[in-house]
């Protein structure tokens, strides 16, 4: 197989600057070389590949974007983003597990910690000396997380959790879960050490998709933590969005990664399998599919570029946000769907990375936020008119 | 231990090169340039032998602005800094002219070792490393696979066929380097960040009066025929080994 070279119909390698491109090439090396070999393998078996969480912390893929004096790289978002296509390239659980730790856990102690908190939690989530999880969603509540049942009841120098989540990346293999509770009602973020007494992590099983990541329940029976563990900035709702809206960021180019593999995929399969005596490739309905693969690939590049320049210049809104999420996972998972079709039977082996990349990209397109929530949010955004309740 | 590390900026092997408007070299457009996978392992060996006794790295190139992105490479995987040799034609420049501009450059600095690859993927000369260490007037073993250092002496191995050299000798001196000689790290992020701020001092590459060698023309090699399948199982066999008994003459 031919390496990857990712796709640039419109020549946007050009608008990158030499850093940026030398911080893809780097990971697009390190997927080749690390993730693909195994990546089928844990599929099959339903296992994270933990051997990757040093490998990618030497790298410095953890928090990319923060600054260097709590122990991370300061990237531009730009940068950070590709990191995300190229981690994405090799699966979406290698991704989810980059984004949660950075976006998801780095992000919140960074952004609503303590100077304490931020020096005690985040060299240590960068070196990959510590995993975290970021624990919002419930049984009861997920597109609407403000209906959360999740408690903490100040008790003396303490807060005590009780609750339980669900659907948390990485739980099970934490070292500290962000808990986002309800303190006298107002939304509020925990760091939780999960070897507290009363909090355990199974894991959830039977899943389809994302199976090389871990997925579990958060169960708290009367956790009981230091005061000084609450995140002190950021109350309500708006704590967890803000995180939301940089995970969502990287999303909107891990997804593009993730279409790139499927669509290089069908392209190569295309021209090389052979029926009626001429190459898939040559008929005009398999053509019609290629291009709209390619098409909507490179409009999906677009806008995360756009979306990255604009994060940089600080002119970027959450709702741009959703837009980038919400289309270019439906790009990918399109894309994905219709490689399966052009594969033909070999489309549902694991022999290929498109049927797991099928699967993955049925949890992106729930998880943060599912497609149809981020167009109520646009919807709301351009007539005025919030359409949720 | 100051050690020199000579790289060069090389197309992709996986880049579909195509020729020139002079016949004479390869189309630059649309081509993904990396840093030469030989020099990589001077590069890794030159880090690890500075990590080991302490001194600094330095990487050395022939070529214009353009060229500078193997030497960043270099510098984000953990070189202390580069020296760009500038040169504009340097694609149609001989081995010796490179390894005179080299040499020249090389004379005024102070080094211990010099890692060179043991060729570079686009000339495949097998020439620049071996040249420059007799213009410098030190000893060179080539195709290294490992490598000690004992203060101011060096054991060196390479794999000849079917066995393995073993080569002793006093520094200052030259290596080239073979695949096996040690696995190139990644450049990691915070090395990517502060390479554009580590100096890559420039100027003019000093070359011979004239090339000893011009390039006249160049091709792409014909294409190739498709495969042929001679037949499914065991009855297929012996058409198999006639066919590349006569036809491919390779039996
Ligand atoms: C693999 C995986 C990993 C995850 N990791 C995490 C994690 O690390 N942390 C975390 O907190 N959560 C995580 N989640 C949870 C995820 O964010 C939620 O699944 C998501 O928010 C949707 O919630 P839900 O599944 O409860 O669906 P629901 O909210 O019940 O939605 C069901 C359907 O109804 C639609 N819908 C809901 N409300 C409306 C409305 N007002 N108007 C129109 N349609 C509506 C939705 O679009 C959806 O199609 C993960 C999920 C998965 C699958």
């Amino acid at each position: 197989m031919a390496k990857f070279q990712g796709i640039d119909y419109y020549k946007l390698d050009d608008h990158f600057s030499e850093e940026e491109l030398m911080v893809r090439d780097m990971v697009r090396n390190f997927v080749e070389n690390e993730v693909l070999p195994d990546i089928e393998e844990h599929h099959k078996e339903g296992t994270f590949q933990k051997d990757l969480i040093p490998k990618m912390a030497e790298l410095g893929l953890y928090g990319a974007n923060l600054p260097e004096k709590y122990g991370c790289a300061n990237l531009n978002n730009v940068a950070y983003g590709l990191i995300m296509q190229e981690l994405e390239r090799g699966d979406s659980g290698v991704r989810s597990f980059a984004s949660v730790q950075g976006a998801l856990v780095m992000y919140p102690i960074y952004e609503y910690g303590s100077e304490e908190q931020r020096q005690e939690w985040l060299p240590k989530l960068a070196s990959g000396e510590a995993i975290g999880c970021f624990g919002l969603t419930e049984p009861d509540f997920g597109s609407n997380p403000g209906g959360m049942k999740t408690k903490a009841v100040e008790d003396g120098d303490s807060y005590v959790l009780n609750g339980a989540k669900m659907w948390i990346t990485n739980g099970t293999i934490s070292d500290i879960a962000i808990v986002w509770a309800k303190l006298d009602g107002v939304v509020r973020g925990f760091i939780v050490p999960t070897d507290t007494d009363g909090f355990s992590a199974p894991e959830m099983k039977g899943k389809f998709s994302l199976r090389a990541s871990v997925t579990s329940e958060l169960v708290m029976d009367d956790v009981r933590i230091p005061k000084e563990n609450i995140l002190p900035n950021g109350e309500g709702l708006r704590g967890p969005l803000g995180c939301l809206t940089q995970a969502r960021y990287g999303i909107a180019w891990g997804a593009l990664g993730s279409a790139m593999a499927t669509y290089e995929t069908a392209l190569n399969y295309a021209k090389e399998r052979i029926q009626f005596d001429k190459p898939i490739a040559s008929f005009q309905l398999v053509q019609d599919k290629l291009v709209t693969m390619a098409t909507e690939i490179t409009k999906g590049q677009l806008l995360a570029y756009h979306l990255g320049r604009n994060k940089d210049e600080g002119k970027m809104r959450h709702q741009m946000v959703s837009m980038a999420k919400m289309n270019n996972v439906k790009v990918a998972l399109d894309t994905a769907r219709v490689a399966r079709e052009v594969l033909g039977a070999n489309g549902i082996l694991d022999e290929y990375p498109v049927i797991r990349h099928m699967m993955n990209l049925e949890s992106v397109y729930t998880y943060e936020g599912t497609h149809d929530i981020h167009r109520l949010i646009i919807g709301a955004d351009i007539t005025g008119i919030e359409a949720f309740k | 231990m100051n050690i020199l590390v000579c790289v060069k900026q090389v197309p992709d092997t996986e880049t579909k090169v195509k020729i020139g408007d002079d016949g004479k070299s390869i189309d630059e457009a649309d081509v993904n340039f990396v840093l030469n996978p030989y020099d990589e392992f001077g590069v890794e060996e030159a880090l690890q032998l500075k990590e080991a006794v302490g001194g600094e790295v330095t990487v050395l190139s022939v070529g214009p602005e353009s060229a500078t992105s193997a030497m960043r490479t270099s510098l984000a995987m953990g070189a202390d800094k580069g020296v760009r040799l500038n040169a504009e034609d340097v694609r149609l420049k001989d081995s010796f002219s490179i390894a005179t501009a080299l040499a020249n450059a090389i004379q005024s600095l102070e080094y211990d070792v010099v890692f060179c690859g043991k060729k570079a993927v686009d000339g495949d000369n097998h020439q620049v490393g071996p040249m420059l260490a007799t213009l410098l007037d030190i000893p060179c073993v080539s195709t290294v696979t490992s490598l000690e250092f004992d203060g101011a002496s060096f054991t060196a191995f390479r794999d000849v066929e079917g066995g393995k050299e073993t080569y002793t000798g006093e520094l200052p001196a030259l290596f080239t380097t073979d695949k096996g000689l040690n696995e190139p790290r990644y450049a990691a992020l915070k090395g990517i960040m502060q390479a554009k701020k580590k100096p890559i001092d420039v100027s003019d590459a000093e070359f011979p009066a004239e090339d000893s060698l011009v390039v006249e023309s160049m091709e792409l090699p014909p294409e190739s025929p498709p495969g042929k399948i001679v037949g499914e199982d065991a009855d297929a066999v012996p058409e198999l080994v006639r066919l590349l008994k006569e036809e491919a003459k390779v039996l």
